[in-house]
């Protein structure tokens, strides 16, 4: 993580800053030199952002000229539709459900791999490899493995003489294959900051504990998990906002469907906007969005945090 | 740890040859999918007998997948060479002069970083109708250079703190060099690690970029390989051997890049999955 580490170096060498600060008075900005960036964020990001926010209080359709204010009744009608709390609870269900997933399996990914065995440089490429691809393509070659027709889990079934199962169009399942094949895909990260949490963890301590007769599992709960505090905040915080903004791979293993059983919150807005033209509504829906994310984030950041500190 | 028993290390060997078998399972059967012929409907765990190397000739023409690697490979290499440029010059006065207006400028960028694109689409979408640019390969280049910049000013500035010395550039100032002149030929080639981790950061993730290109990249010539396969997917559903030669050919280019240069994608990754 070179952005925390080099954060924490800046703030010890900030008082040798200022006093050379003193030392040359006038110091120009050199704005220019980050005007076309700063342009640019404010053109393509911030301002977008702060119209969105104009136009939930609107019933515009996304086409027309014309469109008038409405007040909060976008927001009112949100709180009533229980399409949006479908949503929510599907987003939340992919959040939170990707976050456990991915860092239990994750971080016993890393305990094994971090050990002399053989296949261990093979085993962490192989479970690293998914991260780099598109999740729509990852959601496509998920789907060649659950499509009723023709799918590689139903020609199992039926090699063993079973059922075959529509999986992707059964609601009760589907929603839990978009956490599997998101977990899947990123689990390498996870795994991967948990391995460098792990080699940072010095030997002595493991030495110490095995001296006193410390059990493998009581040095896991005393040494290793306290220690990984750190890995454990920054999966936390990458994993939720990760599995909130879902998107791609839903698009591609179930469409949303069946009906908006599968959909989520991303995928709400973005049907809102292109299908029923309900552009109002939909920037709305955005809004909540960015505060769902904002709150939960800060959230595991802080309980994190908190628990680094106590460790 | 390197004191492990003989039967333990062979039994957790065997638990993560297990663990690489599993993760292989998807792309195994995309594999005997890509590579069965028209009408084989046998099972795909079983590799097929014939193999129909014709179904990557025929999906590389129908999904156009030539054009939309070719719009996928230049949106990603300008907008990679935009955000060090612009990236790099911007974090520099950023991390060097701490003036006010500089401390705010900062503080915008980093709480930029925390606003969702996509929960902006709406008005992003309206905005980009407005100046006329959907279905340009320039206006997906500027989105991604946008949404990516924070974080690169974020990585860049932090390096310049810590690292570099300020004493080179002082040297460099009393010789007479230009503001400019210092930063590109004595400041810029010591970025090289962020450099480096940058370019695989918005390599990758503006290389399988769908959100963006879904929404502005629709007419067939400006479309992305991960466009143009969505739609190809949509067309021709029954016939998934074409569209698994597809994917498969979709993400090869990244597939191979990542197996020769593995250290630095673990590492670049890492730092960019910040924003997640």
């Amino acid at each position: 993580m070179i952005g925390v580490e080099t954060r924490s170096k800046s703030m010890a060498g900030s008082s040798v800053e200022v006093k050379r600060n003193r030392k040359r008075r006038k110091e120009s900005s050199l704005w220019w030199m980050y005007l076309p960036a700063l342009a640019a964020v404010c053109f393509f990001i911030l301002y977008p952002f702060l119209n969105g926010i104009k136009i939930s209080f609107t019933n515009w359709n996304g086409f027309s000229q014309t469109y008038d204010y409405v007040g909060f009744s976008q927001y009112t009608r949100m709180l009533k539709d229980p399409d949006t709390w479908l949503v929510v609870k599907n987003t939340l269900l992919y959040g939170v459900g990707s976050t456990v997933l991915q860092n239990v399996i994750g971080l016993g990914y890393a305990l094994l791999l971090n050990q002399s065995i053989r296949f261990r440089n093979f085993t962490r490429t192989v479970v690293y490899l998914p991260v780099i691809i598109s999740p729509l393509i990852m959601g496509y070659i998920f789907y060649f493995f659950f499509a009723f027709q023709g799918g590689a889990l139903n020609d199992l079934l039926v090699f063993f003489g079973m059922d075959k199962i529509n999986a992707l169009g059964d609601p009760k399942i589907n929603i839990w294959l978009i956490v599997f094949v998101n977990t899947f895909q990123f689990v390498g990260i996870a795994m991967i900051i948990y391995l460098a949490g792990l080699q940072s963890i010095s030997k002595d301590y493991y030495e110490a504990a095995q001296i006193d007769g410390a059990s493998s599992f009581q040095q896991f709960k005393n040494i290793t998990l306290p220690m990984l505090m750190p890995s454990i905040t920054i999966n936390m915080v990458i994993n939720i906002i990760g599995g909130l903004k879902l998107f791609d791979v839903i698009i591609s293993l179930t469409g949303g469907g069946p009906g908006y059983a599968s959909q989520s919150m991303s995928t709400f807005m973005y049907d809102l906007y292109f299908n029923r033209q309900d552009a109002g509504y939909a920037a709305t829906q955005g809004v909540f969005m960015a505060i769902i994310i904002l709150i939960l984030s800060l959230a595991a950041l802080v309980y994190f945090k908190r628990k680094e500190i106590e460790a | 740890m390197d004191y492990m028993g003989k039967k333990k290390k062979w039994l957790l060997s065997g638990v993560a040859l297990l663990i690489s078998a599993f993760h292989l399972i998807p792309f195994y059967i995309l594999i005997t999918t890509a590579l069965k012929e028209r009408g084989d409907f046998s099972s795909k765990w079983v590799f097929p007998k014939v193999l129909a190397f014709e179904n990557f000739a025929e999906a590389w023409e129908t999904a156009s997948l030539g054009n939309a690697l070719s719009n996928t490979t230049i949106i990603t290499f300008v907008s990679a060479l935009l955000l060090i440029v612009f990236g790099s010059m911007a974090a520099y006065p950023l991390a060097r002069r701490q003036t006010k207006l500089n401390k705010f400028v900062f503080m915008i960028f980093i709480a930029v970083m925390v606003i969702p694109p996509l929960t902006a689409l709406v008005p992003l979408y309206k905005l980009v109708v407005d100046i006329g640019m959907m279905n340009t390969l320039e206006i997906a280049i500027l989105n991604n250079v946008a949404s990516f910049l924070p974080l690169t000013i974020f990585l860049y500035s932090g390096f310049i703190r810590s690292t570099i010395p300020k004493e080179l550039e002082e040297a460099a100032k009393m010789d007479g060099a230009s503001t400019l002149g210092i930063f590109f030929r004595i400041v810029f080639p010591l970025l090289k690690p962020v450099t480096a981790s940058i370019l695989i950061i918005s390599c990758v993730f503006i290389w399988n970029d769908y959100q963006f290109a879904i929404f502005f990249l629709q007419a067939e010539e400006v479309k992305t390989s991960t466009v143009a396969l969505a739609g190809f997917f949509g067309e021709n559903a029954n016939r998934m051997n074409l569209v698994a030669a597809a994917a498969i050919m979709a993400v090869l280019p990244m597939v191979v890049l990542f197996l020769l240069l593995q250290k630095h994608f673990v590492k670049g990754l890492a730092s960019g999955s910040v924003k997640g």
